[in-house]
């Protein structure tokens, strides 16, 4: 009889809430195995290709649901190596937001006050880092100038990008090929490793049980590193503490088919996920209005024509995150970019005539000829948490089409009254800034064809207070379930109204004392307190009074 | 114009370049061909590799190709049933109809109530690839060889090396005042 591999801690997903457990548990002391499903790839294999197989589909994972797709990552770093580090911290008034549940669904002990300290620790380690106007692309510049064109103010985003190191090349989604994105590879895994944890790329976990001694027992199987649909035998691991971080599209299908080996799940797992109320505009700009209206100018005779030149977002506009204003009705709208192939297919043309598509067919051909006249804008609104998992798929957390990067999920989300009427909203101050005095003419995307998308899940398996409507108490730890924890976006309890990986890094900061704690009970020699992963004590320093609250027994 | 290849008159070949041509329209290749239909000036997703990449099983969806191909048909001749027209029965049926018909059936099977949409919604997104990001190739290759989509989009060229810099990036001066909240991180308040 062969006898399974031991660990103490076994973290499950290497984005922002694996990376950040493992590195805190190994430097504490803690034996630590990261299973990610991915590959592990680095700067020297992030290619600039579309070409299906390149890095940028290796690296990426587009999973279609009934009504809502998710875009995540699939590789070591997870969403970091595909994001584009735009790293704001969320509002004060998200956190006393009530959704739909009547009471304030955040947990009592987190307020923009108390979470700030943790968004100190992430801003030191990863760092996270202010810019101004001339870090700002054109196409940031562009919507900062609209937005003051028509009485608004605009803020250059802070961001995980050194500046200094980028190019501009806009290909943050297929990963970093100068290292100037601060990706979790630049970070806190590289830490996690120097302290001994070990990571294994293309482990696909599947499903978790319980055993005697109160352990945990996890089940992976391996995946081909070309072609994601093959999968061959893989084993189990078990561990003293579980750590969740597979993503909001994917750590709650892992417990829904753990369920029979764990035992009911908290009825919250797999509900009220949240898109982060996402939705993208597309305007295409006048060339000649940018230049005269806006005075605009590259310099080159040119006005704008740098949909391609970027860095993703730069510049949002701020001006509906105003805590004054009733729920649903708070948003921003960021500057972004999307490449082609899914950055174009759901852009709409606005002079469809009847009997035409307005998302593909001769006029959205004459669109994409003006391509790098477009600017795209993305709204993140206070949606109602309306996503829903239906039964796990036979395995991961979709039925994989292609080779890479496509699958068919069991998400279903069907938007709510308020969450329409807020992209309305959205769409229609979009409209007004952008076709002001001729400058642009703006379409939404197209909801009709794959339902709503997100690249920023949230929600799935959430912190809270109350245990009708959260999975996890207010330590993230898996209600029923102890030793288990979720530190990823699901632990999230709703819609941030700005990006999400800055909060979801912070909760997971916030996470790690209860985990440790947690950890030593369970007879593990680990300590809380590593520094920052290059060494800085600063934020280690900030949150030293919080400690007692997050670890008492 | 190069010469039709014989492997064009493939039954399942043409009705998938239709397909990809209502998507992505583009000017006929040859007098005289009837998958593309014309409709819009320049190379349509066809001629920007549609079948390639479709035949590609990097895709998931070549082993369906078959099915594609004959499902279209079947849909093809009940839609021209229903609106009276007689098919030339020398063409496979999806490539009999006009553009104005093709465009009105793929319409209906990518409409939000079709049963079958996300089958076609995935056929569509491969025919609108091909075409906006050359996914067959390596994308500096395409643009090297004069790939119709990527041209026309006005995607500029990648450095010597492959890829893409852009020194030249911003306007280099404040454009907005900022919101009056925010705080020393640069987040809002
Ligand atoms: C194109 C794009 C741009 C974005 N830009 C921004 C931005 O500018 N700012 C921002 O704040 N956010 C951005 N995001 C969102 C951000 O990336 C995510 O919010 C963040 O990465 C979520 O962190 P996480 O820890 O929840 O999960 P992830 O980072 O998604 O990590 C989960 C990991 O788990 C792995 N995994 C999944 N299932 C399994 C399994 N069964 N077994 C093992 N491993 C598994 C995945 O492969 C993945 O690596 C962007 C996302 C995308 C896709």
């Amino acid at each position: 009889m062969t006898s399974t591999e031991r660990t103490d801690v076994l973290v499950v997903g290497s984005g922002f809430g694996g990376a950040i457990a493992a590195y805190h548990l190994a430097a504490g002391g803690a034996r630590v195995v990261v299973l990610e499903r991915g590959p592990w790839l680095g700067a020297q294999d992030f290619e600039h290709d579309f070409k299906l197989g390149s890095s940028y589909t290796r690296a990426f994972d587009f999973v279609v649901g009934d009504g809502m797709s998710v875009l995540g990552g699939n590789c070591v770093g997870g969403g970091s190596v595909v994001y584009f580090a735009a790293m704001p911290r969320a509002p004060r008034f998200v956190f006393e937001r009530h959704g739909t549940i009547g009471r304030r669904m955040w947990p009592a002990s987190v307020s923009r006050d108390t979470l700030d300290p943790w968004y100190d620790r992430v801003a030191e380690s990863i760092p996270v880092t202010t810019q101004d106007w001339n870090d700002v692309t054109y196409a940031g510049g562009l919507w900062a100038a609209a937005c003051d064109h028509s009485g608004r103010t605009a803020n250059p985003v802070p961001v995980a990008i050194d500046n200094a190191k980028c190019v501009n090349c806009n290909w943050m989604m297929a990963g970093c090929r100068f290292d100037a994105k601060r990706s979790l590879l630049t970070n806190y895994l590289p830490a996690a490793l120097a302290h001994g944890a070990q990571i294994r790329p293309l482990h696909e976990v599947q499903r978790i049980e319980r055993n005697h001694d109160g352990s945990y027992r996890v089940h992976y199987d391996l995946i081909d590193e070309e072609d994601y649909r093959i999968r061959y035998d893989g084993g189990a691991i078990d561990a003293k503490i579980i750590v969740l971080a597979a993503g909001a599209g994917a750590t709650p299908v892992i417990l829904q088919r753990s369920e029979a080996t764990l035992g009911a799940m908290p009825h919250a797992v797999g509900r009220y996920f949240s898109g982060n109320g996402e939705r993208l505009n597309t305007a295409v700009l006048n060339e000649d209005r940018v230049r005269d209206v806006l005075g605009l100018s590259r310099g080159d005779g040119l006005a704008y024509a740098a949909n391609q030149i970027g860095k993703g977002p730069t510049v949002a506009n701020w001006d509906r995150l105003d805590g004054s204003l009733p729920e649903f009705t708070r948003y921003s709208l960021e500057q972004l970019y999307f490449p082609p192939g899914l950055g174009t297919i759901l852009a709409q043309v606005a002079d469809a005539a009847p009997g035409e598509s307005t998302w593909f067919g001769v006029k959205k051909k004459e669109m994409l000829r003006r391509w790098q006249s477009w600017l795209i804008i993305f709204q993140m609104i206070e949606d109602a948490n309306e996503g829903v998992f239906g039964p796990p798929p036979a395995k991961g957390n979709a039925d994989r089409v292609s080779q890479q990067m496509l699958g068919v999920g069991r998400l279903k989300y069907d938007p709510a009254e308020t969450t329409l009427r807020a992209w309305a909203m959205a769409d229609a101050e979009v409209k007004e800034i952008l076709e002001r005095d001729g400058l642009a003419t703006v379409t939404a995307w197209t909801n009709e064809v794959i339902g709503a998308y997100t690249v920023h899940p949230l929600s799935s398996c959430r912190i809270g207070d109350d245990p009708a409507t959260s999975a996890l108490d207010d330590r993230n730890e898996l209600r029923g379930h102890p030793g288990i924890f979720v530190t990823d976006g699901s632990a999230v309890p709703g819609a941030l109204t700005v990006n999400p990986a800055m909060t979801i890094a912070a909760l997971a900061e916030r996470a790690i004392p209860g985990i440790v704690r947690a950890a030593q009970d369970r007879g593990v020699d680990v300590t809380y307190g590593a520094p920052a992963p290059d060494g800085g004590t600063s934020g280690r320093r900030g949150v030293a009074d919080l400690l007692p609250s997050l670890t008492r027994r | 114009m190069p010469p039709r290849a014989p492997a064009d008159d493939n039954p399942r070949t043409t009705t998938l370049e239709a397909f990809a041509d209502t998507i992505v329209p583009g000017e006929k290749r040859y007098p005289g061909d009837l998958a593309v239909a014309g409709a819009a000036e320049g190379a349509g997703a066809v001629q920007a590799g549609a079948i390639e990449l479709l035949e590609w099983n990097a895709t998931g969806v070549t082993e369906g190709l078959d099915d594609y191909a004959r499902l279209l048909g079947d849909h093809a001749r009940d839609y021209a049933a229903e609106h009276g027209l007689t098919l030339d029965d020398s063409l496979p049926p999806f490539v009999a109809l006009t553009f104005e018909h093709r465009t009105a059936l793929v319409r209906r099977l990518t409409a939000p109530d079709h049963p079958e949409k996300a089958f076609w919604v995935l056929l569509a997104l491969f025919s609108n690839m091909a075409y906006d990001s050359a996914a067959h190739t390596s994308t500096a290759e395409a643009i090297a060889a004069g790939h119709p989509g990527l041209l026309a989009m006005g995607i500029a060229r990648p450095g010597d090396d492959g890829l893409w810099r852009f020194p030249a990036h911003s306007y280099g001066r404040p454009l907005a005042r900022l919101h009056p909240d925010t705080t020393p991180s640069g987040s809002p308040a």
